[in-house]
């Protein structure tokens, strides 16, 4: 076997190593659909660490009681910047109260804003949303006869991820529609920490299948995982 | 008579050609899979990042991995693909899905629909709808022709916030099929046994009626 190059193995063995770094008031990119492909040790650690002033860039916020959902628990969350919400009750009523603010971002337009940051590329033109409240305030301009919108990019402090295996080197491997926002997420953390189903040592994946590239990533931990259902639908 | 959710299903489905590439909204236009011609074979996109959506999975092929923009539990068809978000809205925004068919709250005569969007109600957000309507080749909008209290959703002007502007061609309603251009609703099927009385009362936009409107077929 060959030897991994200590400057390259990322993987790290606590949660608290993991997250370590993470302080009130900072910005975290998560990624996931729903519940599915959510780094779920590292949302608990963050509950852990009571983390607060939280602006969190998810498409969801999980549900009541799992995944981001449970940040919600001791109000850690002041933003989220998300496509759709709502799938929990305290959610809503932090919403309602004035502690939770949400900034609704079309699907298409975060992921966007999220691999454009990564990229280096501040902002960017789209027709998505022109006409509509999520245009308005915004910088537009027409190409070729049809209208678009200036949308900014982002960045975060930290991306938290799930992928399926991870080498030490920090090269990800996602499985089936758990991969979601998790690659363009990776990209955009200053400190990007990837929670893995199985962690392989270099050389095990093959090159040219890896999703998210060792570069992209500073912490690789194992990690274990419930993987919630949120709406189980059988073939009758 | 009305068309149920089903026969409203069935009618879209007609729409469907044969190598088309559609991403399918929740309600009605989910239900327009169940009736996609047997000659024909087309390829659901589903947002979250998987080509080729196929059934929901039987008890042992269940997977949390695989899921639908709706978060439902489904299974991938045979030549399938799966990949990110950024990707997956390359594909709806870069024009790439043939056939967009969503739901709506309202549609006006210019091609605007509202469907996320009702205000001093909770707002839960508007998901892909936005990318949805803003990069697909051709949209489709079926929803009820009037709300439950009668009220069109077929209008001059949408009153509520859009979702898109200009976006609508095509509209499938429980009573009509209809187009929308020249800032008017052309009426160009009714339902089996709908007049075109009933249809006009319950349009308040625009309506150009044609000498001749025929029966939808199914």
């Amino acid at each position: 076997m060959e030897l991994v190059m200590a400057g390259f193995d990322k993987v790290v063995n606590s949660y608290a190593e993991a997250m370590a770094g993470l302080q009130d008031n900072m910005t975290v990119l998560a990624g996931g659909f729903g519940l599915c492909g959510i780094p779920e040790g590292l949302i608990t650690q963050m509950k852990l660490m009571q983390t607060k002033g939280l602006t969190i860039v998810s498409n969801n916020c999980g549900v009541d009681g799992f995944g981001l959902g449970i940040l919600l628990e001791d109000k850690q969350i002041k933003k989220m910047i998300s496509s759709y919400v709502g799938e929990n009750a305290l959610f809503e009523q932090q919403l309602l109260n004035g502690e939770l603010e949400v900034e609704l971002t079309p699907q298409g337009t975060l992921a966007e804003k999220m691999r454009a940051g990564g990229a280096g590329i501040p902002a960017f033109y789209t027709a998505t949303g022109y006409g509509t409240p999520v245009g308005e305030g915004k910088e537009s301009r027409e190409f070729n006869g049809r209208p678009y919108i200036l949308e900014e990019s982002i960045t975060g402090d930290f991306a938290i991820i799930k992928a399926y295996k991870a080498d030490r080197y920090g090269n990800c491997i996602y499985r089936h529609t758990a991969q979601n926002f998790n690659p363009m997420a990776a990209t955009a953390g200053k400190i990007t920490v990837v929670e893995v189903e199985h962690i392989v040592e270099p050389g095990e994946l093959e090159p040219s299948q890896i999703h998210t590239p060792g570069i992209y990533v500073d912490r690789v931990i194992q990690g274990s995982f419930e993987k919630r259902i949120e709406r189980k639908v059988v073939a009758k | 008579m009305a068309l149920s959710r089903e026969q409203i299903a069935m009618r879209v489905a007609q729409e469907f050609q044969d190598g088309d590439y559609v991403n399918l909204g929740i309600g009605i236009p989910t239900l327009a899979a169940n009736y996609v011609p047997a000659d024909i074979q087309v390829m659901l996109q589903s947002e979250n990042g998987l080509l080729g959506m196929g059934p929901n999975p039987t008890e042992e092929q269940l997977d949390a991995d695989m899921i639908n923009a709706g978060k439902e539990t489904v299974t991938a068809v045979t030549g399938a693909s799966i990949f990110n978000s950024a990707e997956s809205f390359a594909m709806i925004r870069g024009g790439h899905v043939d056939f967009t068919v969503l739901g709506a709250f309202e549609v006006d005569v210019s091609g605007n629909i509202a469907s996320w969007m009702i205000p001093n109600k909770l707002i839960k957000g508007m998901g892909g709808a936005m990318d949805l309507v803003a990069g697909a080749k051709n949209i489709i909008v079926t929803m009820t022709h009037a709300d439950k209290h009668g009220n069109s959703k077929l209008l001059q002007q949408c009153t509520l916030p859009l979702t898109g502007v200009n976006c609508i061609t095509r509209i499938i309603t429980d009573l009509a099929v209809l187009e929308v251009k020249n800032q008017a609703f052309y009426l160009s099927e009714r339902a089996p046994g709908v007049s075109v009385e009933e249809i006009q009362a319950k349009t308040a936009g625009e309506l150009v009626v044609p000498e001749h409107v025929p029966e939808m077929q199914f």
